[in-house]
């Protein structure tokens, strides 16, 4: 196995239940995870992100295939060697998961504690992770205390005490409003950064994905559906999930009724985005096009627009439009109703 | 008579606190172990939980008072008699141990599962999860739990006064009952009442006190 894998994943399946009543919430998943990246896994919930997250760790016992870690495979680990394995894993959670009794210094100090350091070196590393992340005046605050994004920081400060090799988000920033969601990422960013630990994000959030992760796996009720670069799968998704997840929601973003109308999707990426494509379709093919919806972002670091085009009534107009997107190499892809 | 009285009171806070020491030190790992063994527990063991707590609903059963009859001759092997301060002790202590293992339960049970799975991916071990982090984080309930106990161990306690068990309990048979003096059965229930109010205000003060 190459050496700068992380994790290797290979038909992994989880079943629960038994009998007439199993469940697949995991169903043959292969995938691998290189050291230092930010690494995605988006889902709609109940696709069974969680669970995969949780084979990573040992949490979740796998019922088919085998979850590597540097090489070595968690299904045949005994108790202590998975918990020992479990200290170079850091995991932070959608409700935190603090001790609600214990101050921050002391939440901070728990993973030390039961890893056996010292009373002396656990208070001062504690008291470094929790400057690291910003709160050294709440190093006496209890969690009830703090606010949400708080919150997090802490637990971030408590799994990274011991200094893993990943850290594992779980829906880390699902309950947290926009602006505090971008402050967490960007320090989780900034901690990749600085010391190139891999971080793995679950996520069901297409704007979590977008604003960090280098690659990402699409799962869809227990299945892989798609994976690679962010931009790659924001520029041309290729399954149903994938296209449900990148496009615009209907519901939320277009104040529209897209029925009976041909629209379109493009995707400028930075490049084409300095051009002026859109007068130039104009002036170029002579049809008229409507705008119903566009914007821009980041992806993976990288500026990409997208729009929402209605295209011309008459299907000859139509194909002038898509193959002038074609000719210009605009990623253009029509958007069905069914989907 | 005053002498009578306060010679009742020290017992009955002697009987009182002793037993529930005694109680929790033997209840508190039969109720760690209902909690950990019981459905979604980090040790889930059927057959474990299901016989500890069939014992415990079994002694949970029986009448107090019928314990203490059924109860005379264990007391006579291990305190050498079966009257007085000493003999209640034991009665006691083995009539509130199955109540004290299931409030420790339902204590530990409260705890949020999120904590313990956090303690999990640390790569805790159970013995260590049980305590640095459910007792900890269980630790006012648990307190509450106590408070609750000990007035019903103190209610328990006069009940002996019937079978020569001493306190404040005997003092209200022997001469409110049994001689109509009204007034030092009153009294003794007064002071039964402030004790009770006393231990709960306690319990409840210092739970809020170290709740966060």
């Amino acid at each position: 196995m190459s050496e700068d894998i992380l994790f290797k994943l290979t038909h992994v399946t989880k079943v629960f239940g038994i009998g007439d009543k199993q469940v697949k919430a995991i169903d043959d998943v292969s995938l691998e995870i290189r050291k230092g990246e930010i690494f995605g896994i988006i889902g709609m919930s109940g696709a069974g992100k969680s669970t995969l997250v949780r084979t990573l760790n040992g949490l979740e016992k796998v019922s088919g295939g085998t979850v590597f870690f540097e090489g070595q495979s968690l299904n045949e680990m005994k108790g202590r060697e998975i918990r020992k394995a479990r200290q170079s894993m850091g995991m932070i959670f959608q409700g935190f998961n603090l001790m609600k009794q214990k101050d921050a210094l002391r939440n901070v100090e728990l993973p030390m504690k039961i890893s056996g350091i010292g009373k002396k070196e656990r208070r001062q590393r504690a008291l470094e992770m929790i400057r690291t992340v910003g709160l050294e005046e709440k190093v006496k605050a209890y969690p009830s205390e703090l606010s949400g994004g708080q919150k997090q920081r802490l637990a971030i400060a408590r799994a990274l005490t011991m200094r893993p090799k990943v850290l594992l988000c779980d829906e880390a920033t699902s309950a947290l409003d926009p602006k505090i969601t971008l402050e967490i990422l960007n320090l989780l960013q900034d901690i990749n950064i600085r010391t190139g630990i891999t971080i793995i994000i679950i996520t069901h959030e297409m704007d979590v994905i977008e604003k960090i992760c280098s690659r990402v796996a699409i799962i869809d009720n227990g299945k892989l559906s798609e994976t690679g670069e962010v931009t790659q799968i924001f520029t041309n998704p290729q399954s149903l999930a994938t296209k449900r997840l990148v496009f615009p929601s209907k519901e939320t973003e277009m104040p529209f009724d897209m029925t009976d109308r041909r629209c379109l999707r493009i995707v400028f990426d930075g490049h084409s985005a300095r051009e002026t494509i859109i007068c130039n379709l104009v002036e170029e093919t002579g049809e008229k096009i409507n705008i119903l919806a566009a914007n821009t972002k980041s992806v993976a670091g990288q500026g990409f627009g997208q729009m929402i085009i209605e295209l011309p009534d008459r299907k000859e107009g139509g194909e002038k439009v898509l193959e002038y997107f074609r000719k210009h190499g605009v990623h253009a892809e029509e958007i069905r109703e069914e989907e | 008579m005053v002498q009578i009285i306060i010679k009742g009171f020290v017992e009955t806070l002697e009987m009182t606190l002793i037993s529930v020491l005694a109680a929790y030190v033997i209840g508190m790992p039969f109720g760690i172990l209902l909690a950990v063994t019981g459905r979604g527990g980090i040790a889930e063991n059927r057959a474990v939980s299901f016989i500890i707590g069939t014992i415990m609903n079994i002694a949970r059963s029986i009448p107090f008072l019928i314990l203490l009859v059924l109860l005379i001759p264990f007391t006579r092997l291990a305190v050498g008699t079966s009257l007085g301060t000493e003999a209640t002790i034991v009665p006691l202590t083995v009539g509130t141990i199955p109540i004290v293992a299931r409030m420790v339960e339902q204590s530990l049970h409260e705890v949020d599962p999120g904590v313990i799975e956090a303690a999990k991916s640390m790569g805790a071990g159970n013995f260590r999860i049980i305590w640095d982090v459910i007792i900890p984080e269980a630790g006012p309930s648990l307190l509450r739990g106590t408070s609750i106990n000990t007035a019903t161990v103190l209610g328990y306690s006069a009940m002996a006064g019937f079978v020569g068990g001493g306190g404040l309990g005997d003092i209200a048979i022997q001469y409110g009952y049994y001689r109509y003096e009204t007034d030092i059965l009153l009294l003794t229930v007064a002071i039964l009442i402030l004790i009770v109010q006393l231990i709960q205000g306690i319990g409840d003060h210092t739970a809020i006190k170290i709740t966060h």
